[in-house]
């Protein structure tokens, strides 16, 4: 590639004052007011906030599907306009983001195609990506073959394979059921273990954004800001069983649900930017 | 086996209870207009000699197939513009749906006009009535590709040629087919009556010149190879739609299961 990966704790992704005004029909909506925060190399952040509160919006900023109101997103420094190659998005619709005309490998593979790799290059990094998730044995099958968590798995890989700096996931398992949900969770949290990837989790869901990340961005009502950010300090070996009996989770699942009443309340929040005592 | 015996006993039950029917119907016909169908069918082999399917059907087959032909490919391209683009289209539509509503075989006697009398003007005849369902289906077809599918594809950096021919095309294709299977009856339509109008050769033709000169079964059997031709065309269009749009059945079955 054009340049080393970044060390481990160098900032990859910083979003800086950014604001999104949807104007349309007369009517103007602030979506997100003014956003600034910075996520390191290899590191694993959740954004947390109530519903309506412009998370997508955000993600879609970030992803350079959006243009910003005002305020910059910089990727390793450079400048976020249009989707930038070394970002890949998992969306929360697994059903329309796989083409539903191609086969599991095919799907994982048409991103690489635009990244002029040789096609032997191009099956390993399938091969490899479907390994990783679980589905080595999929490559032939259509994406609405297998089952919701499945397909989702076939998203993961696919943009595993395109080999991102930065891993954006628009709230993944919202659309699938408790277990599967526990079970994409944990691979998640390997894959980025194994991989250091970078990754920013959206979800609306406080349990998860606590259990997944190292740190948890919470948001305020729309319009948007960050209301606290908050280091998650369980260990890194994590497990649905013990993991979530923990004091010290439900301690930090307290204060991020708190924290995100008070955003819905519109009040400034308890103990901003305050971690939560031990 | 079984199972295939039993289906193809449901395709041919009724074509031939038809035909029964008409065999006794029409048995003791002496009305000349109505031969009995057993006149028709031994007048069948004489008229439909080797000579005649190379002077005749293969004519008509050639002009229907680059009519149709440059329908799609003209009707797809547009079709593809307009759905892109929404200022386009606002400009284009109602003139769009103006045209689609004049009826084809109006346009007989005006393209003679600028085309002539030769294959060219049967061409552009069949083609201009082919384009409209194709064009019209390909426009909603493209502007229906999912927001989310969009987005992706641009995350993934699968713009330009590669977004038309890896999502674009293949997400509008269900429709595109819709369009292409409207166009092919209409295709064979228009073939007919072009060659009605004027001509030296072809289906339409040799079915009016049998009519002209009172050869009242020969016309008959004309029909019947007109209807067989359709029929054929139908089957082997199914077959490609098949091959294409596998996914799109599969996928419409696999929600009818989970809804």
């Amino acid at each position: 590639m054009l340049e080393e990966k970044r060390e481990k704790g160098q900032s990859m992704l910083d979003v800086r004052g950014l604001k999104k005004v949807y104007e349309g029909s007369g009517r103007r909506v602030e979506a997100v007011r003014d956003l600034t925060f910075t996520v390191d190399a290899g590191e694993l952040v959740c954004l947390v906030g109530p519903s309506g509160c412009g998370k997508t919006t955000l993600l879609k900023c970030v992803a350079g599907l959006l243009t910003p109101t005002s305020g910059e997103i910089l990727l390793e420094e450079r400048r976020v306009s249009g989707p930038p190659p070394g970002m890949a998005v998992v969306f929360q619709e697994y059903g329309r983001s796989l083409f539903p005309w191609m086969r599991v490998g095919q799907n994982v593979e048409l991103p690489l195609r635009q990244k002029q790799l040789s096609k032997a290059r191009r099956r390993e990094l399938v091969a490899d990506a479907l390994e990783s998730v679980g589905l080595a044995d999929a490559a032939g099958a259509y994406p609405w073959q297998l089952s919701g968590g499945m397909q989702q798995r076939v998203a993961i890989a696919r943009a595993l394979a395109y080999e991102p700096d930065v891993l954006l996931m628009d709230e993944p398992f919202a659309a699938v059921d408790a277990q599967t949900r526990a079970d994409l969770e944990d691979l998640v949290r390997g894959l980025w273990r194994q991989r250091g990837i970078t990754i920013l989790f959206v979800t609306h869901d406080i349990d998860e954004a606590v259990y997944l990340g190292e740190r948890v961005l919470i948001l305020s009502a729309s319009p948007t800001v960050v209301q606290e950010q908050l280091k998650v300090d369980l260990p890194a070996e994590r497990d649905q069983l013990h993991t979530r009996v923990a004091p010290r989770f439900a301690e930090l699942r307290t204060h991020v649900y708190e924290q995100i009443q008070a955003a819905k309340r519109g009040g400034p929040g308890l103990k901003a930017d305050a971690p939560p005592p031990r | 086996m079984k199972l295939l015996a039993l289906r193809l006993f449901f395709v041919l039950a009724l074509p031939l209870l038809l035909l029964v029917a008409w065999w006794f119907a029409s048995a003791g016909s002496t009305d000349v207009y109505r031969p009995p169908l057993r006149t028709i069918l031994t007048t069948f082999p004489d008229v439909w000699t080797g000579e005649r399917l190379r002077a005749d059907v293969l004519p008509s087959v050639l002009r229907l197939l680059a009519g149709y032909t440059s329908a799609a490919v003209v009707g797809v391209a547009l079709g593809t513009v307009i759905g892109s683009y929404r200022r386009v289209r606002a400009v284009c539509e109602p003139v769009l749906e103006f045209l689609r509503a004049v009826p084809p075989p109006v346009l007989v006697p005006v393209i003679m006009l600028f085309a002539g009398i030769g294959d060219t003007m049967k061409i552009a005849v069949i083609a201009s009535g082919c384009v409209w369902p194709i064009l019209l289906n390909t426009v909603e077809g493209v502007r229906a590709v999912d927001s989310v599918m969009s987005e992706t594809a641009r995350s993934y950096g699968i713009v330009g040629a590669a977004r038309l021919r890896h999502v674009v095309l293949r997400s509008a294709s269900p429709q595109i087919f819709a369009g292409l299977r409207q166009a092919l009856s209409i295709g064979i339509i228009l073939m007919v009556i072009s060659e009605m109008s004027v001509s030296s050769n072809g289906l339409g033709y040799t079915v009016i010149q049998f009519q002209r000169t009172f050869a009242i079964p020969d016309m008959w059997t004309g029909i019947l190879v007109l209807g067989l031709l359709g029929f054929l065309l139908s089957v082997l269009f199914r077959l490609v739609e098949r091959r294409v749009l596998g996914w799109y059945h599969g996928l419409r079955a696999s929600s009818r299961r989970s809804s």
